[in-house]
Formats: structure tokens, C-alpha cells, sequence
């Protein structure tokens, strides 16, 4: 490193040290912003939030749209679960339905994704469980397309309009790093709580990746297929409609499963506004401590994410192929008819039997005996060693870190940090981290912020003494490397909140569950990251050093471990994106972090307050993602 | 065929890359030089080209990679904008079209052949072909009919249904061959077709050029850097390098009286008897003596060769298509050219 750069950061490191050490002597202005310069952020938000409902008629707007929102909701509430609205002509026996989603799984993917499609949706109904999972589908039916259809035409614009693309860049930056509860809270405030409000929470939470996609995919379009379109003679909209947009299908495809994902996670918590189904269930449980009861629903949910997700990502793989010239319309045709035949005969099947209509309560199976007795049993046996866990790290490693970090003048946070950024790039950095930092400091919520930074720091610590080691075993073969980012890929599909139930199944409900649940979450990004970066070295360098003589460990020190350490990085960098996320929403099993405080904005609807939390958890993140990515394109560039 | 009666004419234009082109127009002088250019931040993937291409000609352009073919191919279809110069098409000055005129060309009077091909992915090759038809708003049985007698023609007949994917890269490019050819365009854009192709497969397609060649009269502009393929199929060869045309003449005129350095190295390693007609070689009869049988004067060297070596006559007679003897060829200076300079 150029040492007159690194010159500044060192004396930046220097003041924040001796800030540290002669804290007993420095003013009470540089410990904590004194209160005169606390500036109310929460008010000037609520204020332009007032003006927006109530002098510029927004409130208008949002009602109409949420009026279509719910119309839509009524129909696939009626056709799924029965509820009493337009068309009056559900609910569709469960059998018809699990066949359908079998069919669509044979017909993207084979028969493996058919089993395991029809197989979630019969383990639905046979618990007991096929309305709340239907309340839950039934709002991702109508918030999907809602969002795929504005993440496209935003996408659109953006990519036609660079000014536009200007602007978007930075809001969906902040919109992706904002908690789950920042949305909710506005939400609350224009259309109230319940399903309606729910489902416009999901629509809005899942847009952003559609448009980052919209854009990716019209970039990407080759150019010849462009310039071959404009030979055809296509105008400019035939050219868009049928070129550039079927180009892009990929794209468009994985956006879309995206916001599935997206809306399922969203959609589970939304029952924090009085959104009905699995979500709402999973948290009465949890609040409860019916732990098994609560593992039938988290396995519901987990074996939904993962179908959901298969299903949608085999759409987008698929590739079109073509038919046997001369096929008769029974042959071109044939998935629809076996699907009608199948859904004739589910429909058959349910007018037999009420069962295969709907299951009743007391026809339900259940697991909840035999795995809390399990459940039971483990903890007894774990109760010794998951006990002296807590007592331990709650007396010596949680508590006394979080004092420390509540410790710590804020001025020399700011000296910290603004060091760290100059190390990575130069003033232009330090100066970005401040502006990220400072608001947070202004808006006097920083003794919060630092119970926030100081669990995420904790988790993610933990979180890379397991994943990295973990990561450097599952490389060294290939096939075992191939089942680990396959474990990753699916546990990334679980919505957050499945994380909290097997660590409030063994911690109860404190400081250590939360610590656990995000570092649970955090280790994922970590152990996936580490594996594709050492499996990612390419073989020739690896032969060449092992030519020159390297050792197995020298290989490792010395090749491997440096060429992976940008894409280390990249896992570092969601790591910490990641915990910040679950912070939040492991708030409510008890913390006194920004966390607690979100929740308690959300109950009081208070819009400037919850958005305040959100963007200060934004800026931590949207920090850590610069100081990481900026030090890791500085690694990339020195690599060559 | 007149001499007046140009399909595409070409008045000194350039095509200039990087951060302000716009602010060229005008300011562009022949003697501009690249590094002027590059000082402000620009490239010139076209310099001053100045050229004419008649009814149903085929020029050739031919370059090193980099040298602006395709730069120059795109400009006369108008898919980029030019910076300076004119370009004339059919009388019709290209850069003042309309975007509904540019359409309407496209549509009736230009195809064009891409070098990766430009399919598109989710249609058929049927589907593909008749992309265009569709575009005019020509109606569904129609553009499938016309559409699957191109594909006949390209000897694709019974893969209507294969998305190209499912091709392999030499049935792909005759898919976009055909696409070229379904609106029976005027005017011929071919940008390397055959280029991502083995050779075995390459001279097939160059053969089956030919043959549509032969049938559909068409102005053509054909890219290659295959000196072999340019000989095979051109009427004039155009050499570029660095964005500006070196030479355009006929084949022949470029081999044998290159007209500049480049040119002449560029052409180095062209077997001369594959090129060089007798007629072309032929010195005036100048009331020499001509008896015994006279050699066409159309054939090349290289296919009278036999004939040439068991000749032994010094000065051979040649005649043109009527029989009429035509000039002498002085034998020593063909077997010259058919062996290499004796030693
Ligand atoms: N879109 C573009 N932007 C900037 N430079 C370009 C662009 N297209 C081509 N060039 C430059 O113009 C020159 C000519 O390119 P091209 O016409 O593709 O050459 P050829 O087809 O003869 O290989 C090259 O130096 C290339 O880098
Ligand atoms: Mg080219």
C-alpha cells in the first residue's frame, strides 16, 4: 500500500485509540452527541408523510390501488380456501390442487420435482394445515404478478431513460438493505393492518430485484439479435415486444423467482400486521414455546420455499425444444390433457369422498407428540451443555462486549470508521462511511445502533469460525463440495423466520437465541461463499504451484486462500447483510436493539420513527457492503 | 448494365468511436490522422471511404480483424449512424430517412447475414425465418409458405421446428441466410457468414452460395477475411486497413498491380495462377505470327497449366470467347508465374 495514502488513516486510527484511552477525560460531547444536535429526523418524515396523505390526496391513489389489490386477493381467497366473495367457486378440492402443482413440476422438471411438488401440497392437507398455507398462497397468487408487472415496466424505464436508472440505482440500493419492518410501517399507516396491507407490503418488499433483473436481462440482450431485429424492419415497439423481451426470458425468469422467494419471505412476516396464515400461526406458536406444533409448520413452510423455488428456477432453465414434425394435436397437447384427466379425476375424488375435499380438523395428522417428546428428550440430554452455553457466553462474552461497544465515545466510532474507509479508498471513502455513520449518530439512536452492531459483530464472528473451516473441508473434494452449496442453495430459500424455531428450541428466549438465530443465518452466505471461492482457483495455477513444489498446506496458504479471498469477501459482505436483517426480526423474541424499537414503531404506527430504524440498519449495511467490496476490487485489481 | 446505375454510393464517410463523435461532424479532414483523433479521446473504424457499388455486383470486403468491415457493413444499413460523409442508397440520401423510411427499407429492399447469426433463441427456425414477413404484417399461411421454401432452399427442409439450439452453427447460419433472403431483398449484407465454420463445411456453404448467387440477381456486399473466398466469389475486392479502403479493384488488378505496400503483403501469399487469366497476361499480337490452337482467354493460369507446360511454343496465342485470337501469352513468363521465377 502507498504509505503517504495509508498516512491519513493511520492518524485517523491513532485519534479514535487515544479518544479510547483518555475517555475519562474528554467532554461529554464527544462520548455521546450531546442532545441540542439531535436532529428529528422522525418528525420531518412524519411531516412529509402527513403532508403526502392528507394534502396531496396519496391517500386516494393508494386506496384505489390497494382497491384492485384486494379484488384480486377476494378471488384467489375464494378459489382456494372458500372464502364467501366473486366467483363463489372455491375452495378447489386440495387433491385438484396438489395435482396441478405435480403436473407443472413434471412438466418444467421431470419426475422428481413432480413428486416432491405434489407430495408438499398432500403433506399440507394431510396435517391439517391447507388453509393457512392456502391464506398464505393466496396473497404471493396476487402479489407476485403485481410486482413482476411494476418491477418490469420500472426496469423498463430505466433502462430505456439512463436518468432514470440514475436515480432508481441508489433507492433500490437503500430498499434492498432496509428491514423487513421499514416497509411494513408506512404501510400500516396508509391502508391499516390485515391481509390487504400484507399483501401490498409483499408487492412493494419484492419489486426491487425485478427491476435490477428487467434491467440486467435488457442489457444483456446480444446485439446482433438486435441489429437482426431491426434488419426484419421491426419499429421500435415490435423490436421490444418481440425481440428484446423473449431475449431476456432467462433474466426476466429469475427475477421472477426472485420475487417469489421475496414474497414468501415477506408474506410469512407480514403476520406481524395481522397477515393471516402460516406466518401468523408459526408466531403465535413460537410466542407460546409450542415447539412442535411449530416444527410441522416451519417444515410446511421450508418444504414450500424450496417447491416454490425449484418450480420457478425450472421455468427459467427451461429451454424450448422442438417437436416431432407431423405430431397430432393429442401429441403436441399432451401434459394439458393428462392434467385435465387428472384434475377431472381429483374432482371425481372429492365428490366421493369429502376427505379429498378438504381435510377437518380432526381427521388432521399431526406430529407435534412424537416430536416434542423428542424435542424433550434432546433438550434434556443438551440442557447441561446448552445451559453453561448460555450462562457462559452471556456472562463473559455477550454482556461485557455489549458494554464495550456502549462504552466506546461515539466520537472515536466515527474516527474508526472513517480510518477504515481511507484504508480501503482514500478520502472519497472515509467521507462516504461518515456520511453513512453520522445520521445514525444524529438521530439519536445510537446507543441502540451499537446493540445492533455489537450482536451482528458477535454473529458474524462466530459465524466465520464455523463457516470458513467448515467451507475449507467441504472444498477439498469436489462432490462433497457439490452437496454443501446445494445444502446453501436450499437453506437460502427458507424464509428468515424458519431460522428462530430450532434456536428457540434450545435457548429459550434471550440474547443468546437471537445471537444464535443470526449467526445460524449469517454462516450460510459464509460456507457457500468460501466453498465457490476455493473451488473457483483455476486448476492450471493449482498445478503450477503444486510443480514449484507446494505442500498441501502451502497450497493452501499460499494459492488458494488469497485468489478465493475476493469472493470471500462477497460471503463476508451478505454475511453481515444478512445478520443485520435477522437482528430485526429476532427482535421480538427479546432484544434492546433498533430491533425492539422497530417493533415498537410498527405497534404505534409511528411512520418516522420506524423509518428512521430502517434506514439507520440500511446505513450500517449499505457501510459494510462499501468498505468490503471497495477493499475487495482493491485485492482483485492487485491479483491482476 | 449502366455505368451510372449505382445501388449504394459512399461520399467520404467516416464512422468515429468515443466520447463526443457528434463533435467531428463536419471537422473531418482526409489528411486526419488517428492519433489527432485518439488525442481527443476517438477512434475511426471508418476513414474517408469513398465508394460506388453497381446493380447486382459483388464486392468483397476484405481486412484484418479490427480494420472496420463490419463498422462499414452497419453503416450502409444504417444500424449505426454515420459521423461524416453520405451515403446514397437507390438515389436516396440514407442519412435523412426517416425512422418509418429506414423501416420500409429494411422491410422491402435489404437483408442481411450476421456473423454470429442473430437468431432469435425462442423461435423456431421456421418462426425465425419468417420473423420478417411477420414484421411487414404479412399474413400467418403466407409467411409460413414462403418462409418454408427458404428453408427448403437452404437445404433445411424438415427442420422447421428446431429451435437454434437445437442447430448445429453451419445449419444455424443458413437459418439466418434464409431470414436474409425471405423478403427478397434487393440488396445482399453478408458479414463473414461462414467464418465459425470448418472448412469442410465452409467450401458446402460457399458452393451453395454460389448457386443462389446465380439464381437471385442481387447487389451484394460480402465480408471475409479468407483471401481464398474472396477470390472464389467476388467482382471487385475492396481491401481495408485501419478504417479506410487501400484498394478496390477486381481480383486480378489487386494481385497483380497492388496499389500500395499493404495491398501488395496483404496478397503476398496468394497463388498467383489460381488468379491471373491468360487474357490477362496477353501482350499485343503486334503482327506476330499466331498458328496452332489459341487457349481461352477467360480461364485462369492454374486450369490451362497442363496445357501451358506441354506447349513449347515461346509465344502461345490466346482468344477470347468468339475464338478470335486475342494477344500472346509469352510462355516463359506463365510458367513464371505457375512455378516460381527459375533459380
Ligand atoms: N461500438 C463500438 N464502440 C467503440 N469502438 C468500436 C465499436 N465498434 C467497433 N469499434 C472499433 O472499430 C474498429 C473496427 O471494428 P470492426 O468494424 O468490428 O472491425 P472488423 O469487422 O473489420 O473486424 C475496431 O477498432 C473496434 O474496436
Ligand atoms: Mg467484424
Amino acid at each position: 500500500m502507498n504509505p503517504r495514502l495509508s498516512h491519513p488513516a493511520l492518524m485517523l486510527l491513532g485519534l479514535a485509540l487515544l479518544l479510547c484511552l483518555g475517555r475519562f477525560a474528554l467532554p461529554e460531547a464527544l462520548i455521546r452527541l450531546p442532545e441540542p444536535l439531535i436532529l428529528p429526523f422522525a418528525d420531518w418524515i412524519n411531516a412529509v408523510f402527513a403532508f403526502l396523505r392528507d394534502d396531496l390526496g396519496l391517500m386516494a391513489v393508494t386506496r384505489a390501488f390497494s382497491g384492485a389489490v384486494e379484488f384480486c386477493l377476494d378471488v384467489t381467497a375464494n378459489l382456494l380456501y372458500g372464502k364467501s366473495r366473486w366467483p363463489r367457486l372455491g375452495p378447489i378440492p386440495w387433491v385438484v390442487i396438489a395435482a396441478t402443482m405435480g403436473m407443472a413440476g413434471y412438466a418444467l422438471a421431470g419426475w422428481r420435482l413432480a413428486l416432491l411438488s405434489a407430495g408438499t401440497f398432500v403433506w399440507i392437507a394431510v396435517m391439517g394445515q391447507w388453509k393457512w398455507a392456502m391464506e398464505t398462497l393466496s396473497v404471493i397468487m396476487v402479489a407476485a404478478p403485481f410486482s413482476v408487472a411494476l418491477g418490469l415496466s420500472a426496469g423498463t424505464l430505466a433502462w430505456r431513460f439512463r436518468g432514470v436508472e440514475r436515480v432508481m440505482n441508489p433507492i433500490l440500493n437503500i430498499a434492498q438493505s432496509l428491514p423487513h419492518f421499514a416497509y411494513m410501517i408506512p404501510v400500516v399507516v396508509f391502508i391499516g393492518v390485515g391481509p390487504k396491507a400484507g399483501a401490498i407490503v409483499t408487492i412493494i418488499f419484492s419489486v426491487p430485484p425485478m427491476i435490477r433483473m428487467t434491467l440486467l436481462g435488457l442489457r444483456a440482450v446480444p446485439p446482433e439479435i438486435i441489429e437482426s431485429g431491426k434488419m426484419s424492419g421491426t419499429t421500435k415497439w415490435q423490436l421490444m415486444r418481440s425481440v428484446r423481451i423473449p431475449a431476456a426470458r432467462t433474466e426476466l425468469l429469475i427475477g421472477i423467482n426472485q420475487v417469489i422467494m421475496q414474497s414468501l419471505a415477506m408474506v410469512v412476516l407480514a403476520s406481524f400486521i395481522g397477515m393471516p396464515g402460516l406466518g401468523q400461526k408459526l408466531l403465535n406458536l413460537l410466542q407460546s414455546l409450542k415447539i412442535g406444533l411449530s416444527v410441522e409448520i416451519g417444515i410446511t413452510i421450508v418444504l414450500l420455499a424450496v417447491v416454490l423455488d425449484r418450480l420457478s428456477k425450472a421455468w427459467a432453465m427451461k429451454q424450448p425444444a422442438h417437436l416431432e414434425p407431423g405430431a397430432t394435436w393429442a401429441a403436441r397437447n399432451r401434459l394439458l390433457l393428462i392434467w385435465l384427466g387428472l384434475c377431472a379425476a381429483g374432482f371425481a375424488l372429492a365428490a366421493a369422498h369429502p376427505y379429498f375435499a378438504g381435510v377437518e380438523r380432526k381427521q388432521a395428522l399431526s406430529l407435534a407428540v412424537p416430536i416434542d417428546a423428542g424435542v424433550d428428550g434432546f433438550i434434556r440430554l443438551v440442557t447441561p451443555l446448552t445451559d453453561w452455553l448460555r450462562w457462559f457466553l452471556i456472562t463473559w462474552v455477550l454482556i461485557p462486549l455489549r458494554d464495550g461497544f456502549l462504552w466506546l465515545p461515539f466520537s472515536a466510532v466515527l474516527a474508526f470508521i472513517a480510518a477504515l474507509g481511507w484504508l480501503v479508498g482514500g478520502v472519497r471513502s472515509a467521507l462516504i462511511c461518515l456520511a453513512f455513520i453520522l445520521p445514525i449518530a444524529l438521530s439519536g439512536w445510537w446507543d441502540r445502533a451499537m446493540i445492533t452492531v455489537y450482536t451482528v459483530t458477535v454473529a458474524v464472528t462466530i459465524a466465520l469460525l464455523i463457516g470458513l473451516p467448515l467451507g475449507l473441508w467441504a472444498a477439498a473434494r469436489p462432490n462433497r463440495a457439490r452437496r454443501f452449496l446445494l445444502l446453501c442453495d436450499t437453506l437460502q430459500t427458507f424464509p428468515s423466520f424458519i431460522y428462530l424455531i430450532p434456536v428457540v428450541m434450545l435457548f429459550g428466549v434471550n440474547d443468546v437465541a437471537v445471537v444464535a438465530a443470526v449467526m445460524v443465518f449469517a454462516t450460510v452466505p459464509i460456507l457457500r461463499f468460501t466453498i465457490e471461492g476455493l473451488c473457483g482457483v483455476p486448476p492450471e495455477t493449482i498445478e503450477a504451484a503444486e510443480m514449484s513444489g507446494a505442500g498441501r498446506a502451502q497450497l493452501l496458504w499460499h494459492v488458494k486462500l488469497p485468489l478465493a479471498l475476493p469472493t470471500l469477501m462477497i460471503g463476508a459482505n451478505q454475511s453481515i447483510m444478512f445478520a443485520l436483517f435477522m437482528v430485526i426480526i429476532a427482535a421480538f423474541i427479546g432484544t434492546q436493539d433498533l430491533g425492539q424499537e422497530m417493533q415498537r414503531a410498527l405497534s404505534s404506527t409511528d411512520v418516522g420513527k420506524g423509518l428512521v430504524l430502517g434506514l439507520a440498519v440500511a446505513f450500517m449495511g449499505l457501510m459494510a457492503d462499501h468498505l468490503l467490496t471497495g477493499w475487495a476490487a482493491r485485492r482483485r485489481k492487485a491479483a491482476g | 448494365m449502366g455505368q451510372n446505375d449505382n445501388v449504394i454510393s459512399c461520399k467520404n464517410v467516416w464512422k468515429v468511436f468515443g466520447d463526443h463523435p457528434e463533435r467531428l461532424t463536419g471537422h473531418l479532414k482526409p489528411e486526419t490522422t488517428s492519433e489527432e483523433l485518439r488525442a481527443t479521446g476517438h477512434v475511426a473504424a471508418v476513414r474517408n471511404v469513398s465508394l460506388d457499388i453497381a446493380r447486382g455486383e459483388m464486392l468483397v470486403v476484405m481486412g484484418l480483424s479490427g480494420s472496420g468491415k463490419s463498422t462499414l457493413i452497419r453503416c450502409l444499413a444504417r444500424l449505426i449512424d454515420i459521423t461524416d460523409g453520405a451515403i446514397t442508397v437507390e438515389g436516396r440520401d440514407l442519412g435523412t430517412m426517416t425512422e418509418t423510411e429506414l423501416i420500409d427499407l429494411r422491410r422491402r429492399k435489404m437483408g442481411m447475414v450476421f456473423q454470429s447469426f442473430g437468431l432469435l433463441p425462442h423461435r423456431t427456425a421456421l418462426e425465425n425465418v419468417a420473423f420478417p414477413l411477420e414484421m411487414r404484417g404479412q399474413d400467418r399461411i403466407s409467411r409460413i409458405a414462403r418462409a418454408s421454401e427458404m428453408l427448403n432452399l437452404v437445404g433445411l427442409g424438415g427442420r422447421e421446428g428446431y429451435f437454434p439450439r437445437e442447430l448445429s452453427g453451419g445449419q444455424q447460419q443458413r437459418v439466418g441466410i434464409a431470414r436474409s433472403l425471405a423478403v427478397e431483398p434487393d440488396i445482399w449484407f453478408l458479414d463473414e457468414p461462414f467464418s465459425a465454420l470448418d472448412p469442410l463445411i465452409r467450401r458446402e456453404m460457399q458452393d451453395e452460395f454460389l448457386r443462389l448467387k446465380g439464381m437471385l440477381a442481387k447487389t451484394i456486399v460480402f465480408i471475409t477475411h479468407d483471401f481464398d473466398e474472396a477470390l472464389r466469389l467476388a467482382d471487385r475486392i475492396a481491401i481495408m486497413k485501419d478504417g479506410a479502403i487501400e484498394q478496390i479493384d477486381t481480383p486480378e488488378r489487386i494481385v497483380m498491380a497492388p496499389a500500395t505496400p499493404y495491398v501488395a503483403k496483404f496478397t503476398s501469399a496468394v497463388d498467383r495462377a489460381r488468379v491471373v487469366h491468360a487474357g490477362a497476361l496477353a501482350l499485343a499480337v503486334e503482327g506476330r505470327a499466331i498458328d496452332g490452337p489459341a487457349l481461352p482467354a477467360i480461364e485462369t493460369l492454374h486450369a490451362l497449366a497442363r496445357r501451358i507446360l506441354q506447349d513449347d511454343r515461346a509465344l502461345i496465342p490466346v482468344a477470347g470467347r468468339d475464338g478470335v485470337v486475342t494477344g500472346l501469352i509469352d510462355r516463359a513468363a506463365a510458367l513464371d508465374l505457375l512455378l516460381g521465377p527459375a533459380a
